[in-house]
Order: structure tokens, then sequence, then C-alpha cells
């Protein structure tokens, strides 16, 4: 942050002192801090910011593409069982996936959103429409977003907004009709709050109030035309998604959903919202633009970690470190122009990592990189280690997108991932600590 | 007119006037906008632009915008109603100094433009104290009454009902110059800042008492604004001015490695971090020692707490209150240690705010044209207050305290209060 961030704190002060030190505020590191704050630890999340909670659409998708990417999976469950003994899923199988998929949807009971939960499980995956239109497939997903739901055929009218520029219904709609289900858009005119442009933040402000609510529900009330179900793009209401969704399904007499946007990610904003407030509950902590930069390791233990703060560096004592600093990405993993490959916090081993000049891009966009396979390869209990040797640290546990072993883009696993070893990192600690 | 120049670095190094090549450290905090990806997390959590579209957001008027201010300054308006509150900083997760980009770049502006006569005034906290205090029962008599806050607001553009705090009527430092101090092993130094000094001497006593009990000698020495006010103002020159004397004040009565403690979390933030990320000051010998042996008070009582040297004969506090972390305390990067400090006294319930700013940040909400948007930005903040209904409303920034005390009729209290009254003080 600073430029003094070379300078600690001064001789003797402050190392205030955890049980369980999370880096990283993505669904990883605050699904593992929120559980074990819940179970009675004294956690303290550091964060470099606000992780990619906002950016994801805020759909669990454990496994949407099996064998490499090439066959869409229906039942996420039973997939489960053939991942590779190097993917992430293997260390918690697919009964660990589910109890971490119970232990989330349980979060937003009570939570500050209302009425707002998820749906589904590890028994089959919906097909939900992306901003662009594509077929994804989500196991876990927000009430608001189920009846787009693709294999179902029932026509669908896609609702945009002329302030909302990167929201384009009509492509949406077009591609949707191609892969089989008959889809048209209409495009409300009405600005919001006076703005020329808003995003997806904007348009959930501006339908939290039943005023705008009621215009725009009589605006498309008045093109139907035989729709089924109507698709808004993902932000019906910041404050209560629950009341706003219920509200235009009543009005419209139709089912009603959410297709995800291009960031922000309400729906994203919700399950961060909801967690920090889960772990602020339980007496958990959160330091945002609290960088970890380093660390001081004992023997096969961290016991202290170095993070920025306001001119200067804080040293934090902790029992436990749970890693969950995203990939290449998110800046958890670097990678630079000589083909260095480095785990930005604690410097852990890196599997996949790339020799020098070998290529790290395919030629398209969607394909396979290799620099994606780099990451951090762990033990049984989530422990990081040199490949084929002993965990490199004893109190060091590693979770999200940090891990190697997955292919999160072409598997459609990411969150997935981050929810299930998040869970079970801290269903490790728990154990190791009865 | 400034000539061109042709590299970013001559850009960053010289337009706020100090001397050519000691602001390395803002080239890199600027640099620091080639990490945008535009993922637009810092919009989701202003609370400006989220109640105003006046304010089109941190990423438009930052990152964005910053790469056009190359020689010349871009006439933006909408610079203008940046707070300056860093919350888009905070939340960045590239390290994007979003707040320090659009502080600098407000500066330019009114470097060009000039600045009100309202904002020189306001900015200026010592020498409203030093008018008003001998004076207090006019000066408060004055700013009570409805129409002459009418005329101030028709001729300077202070809202009328922007929150003013009371003149005590005396200053801390008087009552510091007369208090024996008990002699004790270990000394700290007490910088009390100007709004302790004129308006919440008491405060500032509460403070003295608890480090004593706590086994501390306190040095207050003779000090002035930390010139916070006049930065955020766009005031660049004054504001450093007023740093240098201030740490001229602070660093010898810190010669070893005594610490020094603040009261009020934004001028404790502005010696640890924004006199030499925003001014350019990086480097001042005098200001690099105080920096680095600030403490926001609470910080420091729980750094005792963690060594097992605060004392904990707290009697049971039988109240309700609530806390506001302001957005200049979380500023620090140290968490809230208000809340873990308020853990360990019997009887007290705590409710926390969840909100990241009240909306007077500083100076902002006592301008007539901003009041109205920052009592919307407080208004999510006010409601949990209101809701709670506790017996007092606990903030560490003075400024927030006068405005959520005027917004909720809660009183607003410094949370160190509330550890003064656990210790059993009157």
């Amino acid at each position: 942050m600073s430029g003094g961030a070379d300078r600690t704190t001064s001789p003797g002060w402050a190392a205030p002192s955890y049980d369980v030190l999370v880096i990283g505020a993505g669904l990883a590191g605050l699904t593992a801090a929120t559980r074990l704050a819940e179970a009675g630890a004294r956690v303290m999340v550091l964060a470099k910011g606000v992780g990619a909670t906002h950016l994801a659409p805020g759909t669990i998708d454990v496994l949407g593409y099996a064998a490499g990417g090439d066959r869409v999976v229906e039942r996420p469950g039973e997939a489960l069982a053939d991942v590779d003994y190097g993917h992430p899923y293997a260390r918690m199988g697919a009964d660990g996936v589910a109890a971490s998929i119970e232990w989330f949807r349980a979060q937003f009971v009570g939570g500050p959103l209302g009425a707002y939960g998820y749906r589904g499980d590890l028994g089959q995956n919906l097909l939900l429409a992306t901003t662009v239109g594509a077929a994804k497939p989500s196991a876990v997903v927000p009430e608001t977003m189920a009846a787009g739901d693709l294999r179902d055929g029932a026509p669908m009218l896609v609702v945009g907004f002329q302030v909302l520029r990167d929201f384009h219904a009509a492509y949406l709609a077009d591609n949707v009709s191609r892969g089989g289900v008959p889809a048209r858009a209409v495009v409300v005119a009405r600005r919001l709050d006076g703005r020329p442009e808003a995003n997806s933040l904007g348009l959930g402000r501006a339908l939290d109030d039943p005023g705008f609510r009621a215009e725009v529900a009589a605006e498309v009330a008045r093109r139907l035309d035989g729709a089924a179900r109507i698709g808004f793009p993902a932000g019906l209401g910041l404050e209560d998604p629950h009341g706003v969704w219920s509200d235009l399904q009543e009005r419209l007499g139709r089912p009603v959903f959410e297709i995800p946007t291009l960031p922000p990610s309400v729906p994203g904003m919700r399950v961060f919202r909801t967690l920090r407030d889960r772990l602020r509950a339980h007496g958990g902590r959160l330091i945002l633009n609290s960088e970890a930069i380093g660390a001081a390791p004992a023997g096969d233990r961290v016991e202290t970690v170095e993070a920025r703060a306001a001119g200067r560096t804080v040293a934090y004592r902790a029992r436990w470190v749970v890693l969950a600093t995203g990939g290449v990405a998110s800046g958890g993993i670097e990678l630079d122009s000589r083909w260095r490959a480095r785990e930005r916090v604690l410097g852990l081993p890196l599997a996949g990592a790339l020799e020098p000049g070998a290529p790290r891009f395919s030629p398209r966009y969607f394909d396979d990189h290799p620099f994606n396979a780099v990451g951090v390869a762990v033990d049984d209990r989530l422990r990081p280690v040199e490949p084929g040797a002993d965990p490199v640290y004893e109190n060091v546990l590693v979770a999200g997108a940090t891990l190697a072993g997955a292919r999160p883009w072409k598997e459609k696993s990411g969150d997935g991932i981050s929810l299930a070893t998040g869970h079970r990192a801290a269903e490790i600690i728990l154990e190791e600590e009865r | 007119m400034r000539p061109h120049r042709g590299s970013a670095h001559d850009h960053a190094s010289d337009p706020m006037g100090q001397s050519a090549g000691r602001d390395v450290l803002f080239d890199a905090m600027r640099g620091s906008l080639d990490h945008c990806v535009k993922c637009t997390i810092c919009e989701t959590a202003c609370p400006f632009s989220n109640v105003t579209p006046l304010f089109p957001g941190p990423k438009y008027v930052g990152p964005q915008a910053e790469r056009f201010r190359t020689d010349e300054p871009v006439p933006d308006a909408s610079l203008d109603y940046c707070s300056s509150c860093g919350i888009c900083t905070q939340v960045c997760p590239h390290g994007v100094h979003i707040a320090e980009i659009n502080t600098r770049a407000k500066a330019r502006l009114r470097e060009r433009d000039g600045v009100p006569l309202r904002d020189r005034v306001i900015s200026r906290p010592t020498l409203a104290g030093r008018l008003g205090t001998p004076a207090a029962p006019l000066a408060n008599w004055t700013l009570r009454n409805r129409s002459i806050r009418l005329a101030i607001e028709k001729t300077i553009g202070i809202h009328r009902d922007a929150p003013m705090p009371e003149f005590a009527g005396r200053t801390f430092q008087r009552w510091a110059r007369r208090h024996r101090a008990p002699a004790a092993k270990r000394r700290v130094v007490y910088f009390h800042g100007c709004g302790a000094n004129y308006y919440e001497p008491r405060l500032a006593e509460m403070t003295v008492a608890v480090l004593a009990h706590n086994g501390f000698a306190v040095d207050v020495p003779k000090q002035d604004c930390c010139g916070l006010p006049l930065q955020s103002n766009g005031l660049f020159d004054d504001a450093r001015a007023y740093v240098r004397r201030l740490v001229g004040n602070l660093a010898p009565a810190a010669a070893d490695e005594t610490p020094i403690v603040g009261t009020s979390t934004s001028c404790t933030l502005m010696l640890k971090r924004e006199a030499r990320e925003i001014l350019g000051m990086e480097g001042e010998p005098q200001l690099e020692h105080v920096s680095a042996r600030t403490y926001d008070i609470l910080e420091f009582l729980l750094a005792l707490h963690e060594r097992g040297e605060l004392r904990t004969d707290f009697q049971p506090v039988d109240m309700t209150i609530t806390y506001h972390a302001p957005c200049q305390q979380q500023g620090h990067g140290v968490g809230k240690p208000a809340l873990d400090l308020f853990a360990i006294v019997p009887g007290l319930r705590v409710v926390e705010n969840d909100a990241s700013c009240c909306g007077v940040a500083g100076t902002y909400g006592l301008k007539r044209e901003k009041y109205p948007i920052s009592m919307d930005v407080g208004a999510g903040l006010f409601g949990q207050i209101e809701r709670a209904a506790p017996d007092l409303a606990a903030c560490d920034s003075e400024t927030c305290r006068w405005h959520i005390q005027k917004a909720t009729g809660v009183r607003s209290v410094h949370p160190l209060e509330i550890l003064h009254q656990a210790y059993g003080f009157a």
C-alpha cells in the first residue's frame, strides 16, 4: 500500500493473536472464516480488497463439464466420483461437497437479505443462460435464477434496459433461441435515477423502489406476447431481492428470473454481504486493504503473517493459516515475463509451473491455457506439498483458486471448488483442535 | 500556466509544488491506475455515487479520468463530489490508489480555479477554535440561531442544518498545562488534535485519566491542527505547513521509542499515511519519525491488552451502545479495536453498525450543495442506530459524532468514553 511498507510496527508492539488467520475474502476465504467463527474460533480475515464474489455470477457451479471439458455433466454428484486424484474435489469427495452446499444454503436463513436463498443440490445441474445467452450448467443457484432453466423449453422474454449498456437483450435472446428455447427481447427505455447510463448495481438500486418496479412491470406486461417466463438482468434489488423478485412475478403473473450480467455482479454482492454478516455475527474479523505480504516461518509452522496497514506493516500471530488468495487471475499467484511463477504470500511450492520457453498461452481465448495449470498442490488435509513430498507447513491450509489440479474455466467448477475447499479447510482445523 | 511536460514522471513529480523529484511515492501511486481492470468493485462500495448521480463513481473519476489529466487538469466538476472517504481504495482488490489519485486531482483543479472563501474558512478549525473559545456563549448562540445560520448559508454556503460543534469555552491545552501528571515508569505523547482542544476537552481529559490508570505519564506538547481539512479542500501547501509545524512539536517529545497516541482517528491517519501519500511528504525526517510511532488510541490500548498490560478492572456498564467504525478509522487497516475492547467490559451490549460512512466526511457535509447528499449517505446508518435505540452511539471520529448526534438525536461518544466509564471514573 504505502511506500513505508518496509517499516514494521515499533518493536514490541501489537502482534494481535488469533486462532486462525484467513488470507483472502473471496468465496473460499469467507466460507472458511465464517464456518470457523461459527464453531467458536477466533478468526481474522486479511484481504487486499473485496474478492471475486463481486465478479462471479453468484451461482455455485460444482462441475459443469467432465473429461477435460468435453462432456456436459447432468448429475454432478455422480460425476464427482470420477475426478482425478489430484483434483481438489478428491480431497473431500461428493459427501464433503454436499456438506459445504448444505452449509452455504443455511447461511442465508436469518441473514441480512430477508427471505432470499438458494436452490439446488448435487442431484442435477440446471442449465442457465449466461449474459450472452450461452447455456451454463450450475448445480446450486439463487432462487431468483431457477426459473431460467433452459432444460425447460418454455418460451421466454428477455428484458433489457436502454441505460444498461453491458446487457444486450436481443443478442442474448437470439442465442437462447438458437439453443432451442424460444426467446424474444424487449428493451425498457426508462432512465434510472436520472443517470444516462447504469450498470446492474444501478438497476438493483432502482428496482428496490416499488414505484420504479411498478412502472417497469407495466411496460413489460404490455409486451408479453405469449412468453411463459421473463428474464431480467441480475439486479432484482439490493436490499430485499426476494421481495423484489416475488413482487415482479406477482405483477407479471408468471415466473421471473435473473440472468447474470457483466460486473458488478449483484447476486455475488449478496453472497459477500451474507457471509460477511454471518462472520461478524459470530465475532469474526475482516480487514480490507490489508494485504498479506510475508510470513515468518518457524520450522514447519507459520507463526506470524505480516500485512500492510496505514503507513506500516502489522504482524499477526495465529495457530492456523488458511491461504485463499486466489490464482493467477486474482493475484494470489504471480507469473512474470520470464516464466517464473510465485505464490505471493508464503512462497509455497507450485505445481504445473512452466519451463522457460514453454508455451504459456493457447491461440484461442477459451482454450485450456498452460499457465492456468499453475497452482499449489496439497495433501489430503489441504496442506501445501512439494510435488510428491511431505507438507511444507503443518498449520497452513490452502483453499480456493490457489489450488492446483483443477481447470475451473473448462470444468465450470470454480465456485464449487472455492466453497468446498474453504468449508473443508475449516472442518479440518476444527477436527484437529477437537 | 505550467509548461508542457512530456513524461508521466514529470507530470507527477511537481504539479503540487513540492521540490522536484521527491514525489516518487505519488508516481507509484498514480502508476497503480494501470492495475485497474474496471471490475467496478469500488463502485459497489462508494457511499456517494450510490446516492447521487452528481458523482459518477470512483472508477470513472479515478483511474479512468486520470489518464486524461496530463499537463492540464481536466475541468470535471464531478470530482468535487468525491468526499475523499477512501473506501474505494480500501475495497480495491488490485491495489489501485483511487482515493489518493482523486484527492490529488481535486487539488490540482482547485489550484487552477481557486478555492472558495467558505472552504478556506471551514478547513481551519484552529482558527475558528481560537476565535470562538473566548466568546463561547455568544459563538454557540450564533451557530444555533436559525436566522443567522440561514444568513451564513446564503452568504458563504455552509448549510443551515449542518452539524456545528459547540465551543467548550476552554481548551484542553490550558487544562494540560495546569494538570500535574503522576509519576510513572512509562511515557506516552498525546496528540489530541483541535477537536478535543476546543470542542471536546472532556474527551482529552478522560484519555489522560485512562492512560494514567494504565501506568503512563502523559506528555501533552503544544500542538495545532494536522492539516487534514486543508488537504481535503485542496489547499495542499497550507496543509503541508500545518503538518510540518505539528510534527515539529510532536517529534521532540517522542524522541526515543515513546509512542504517540491520538483520539482523532482521521488526524492519526493523516500522520501515519495521508501526509506521506497524498501531500507527497514521504521522506521528511520529522514526519517519518512521528508517523512510525503514531497509534490511534484504541489500537494502542488493544495492543497493551494483547501484551497483558491493560488493566481490566472494569465495572459493569449496563448499557446498549451502537458502534460505527468511520471510514477514516477503517483506513488505518487495523480492524476495529473498539469492538475487542468493548468485549471485555462486563454488561455492555454492543450493536455493530453495518455502514461504511456516515456521510459527513470531515467538512464535505457542511457545504450547502453537499449536505443533502451527506444525509442520504448516512440514512442507512441513522436508521440502524434509531432501530437499536441505544443509550449511546460510539464512533471514533468527531465530525461523524456530531453528524450522527444531529441526525439521530442519540448522544454520540468516542469509544474511549465507554472505557473511561467502565474504569469507574466519573
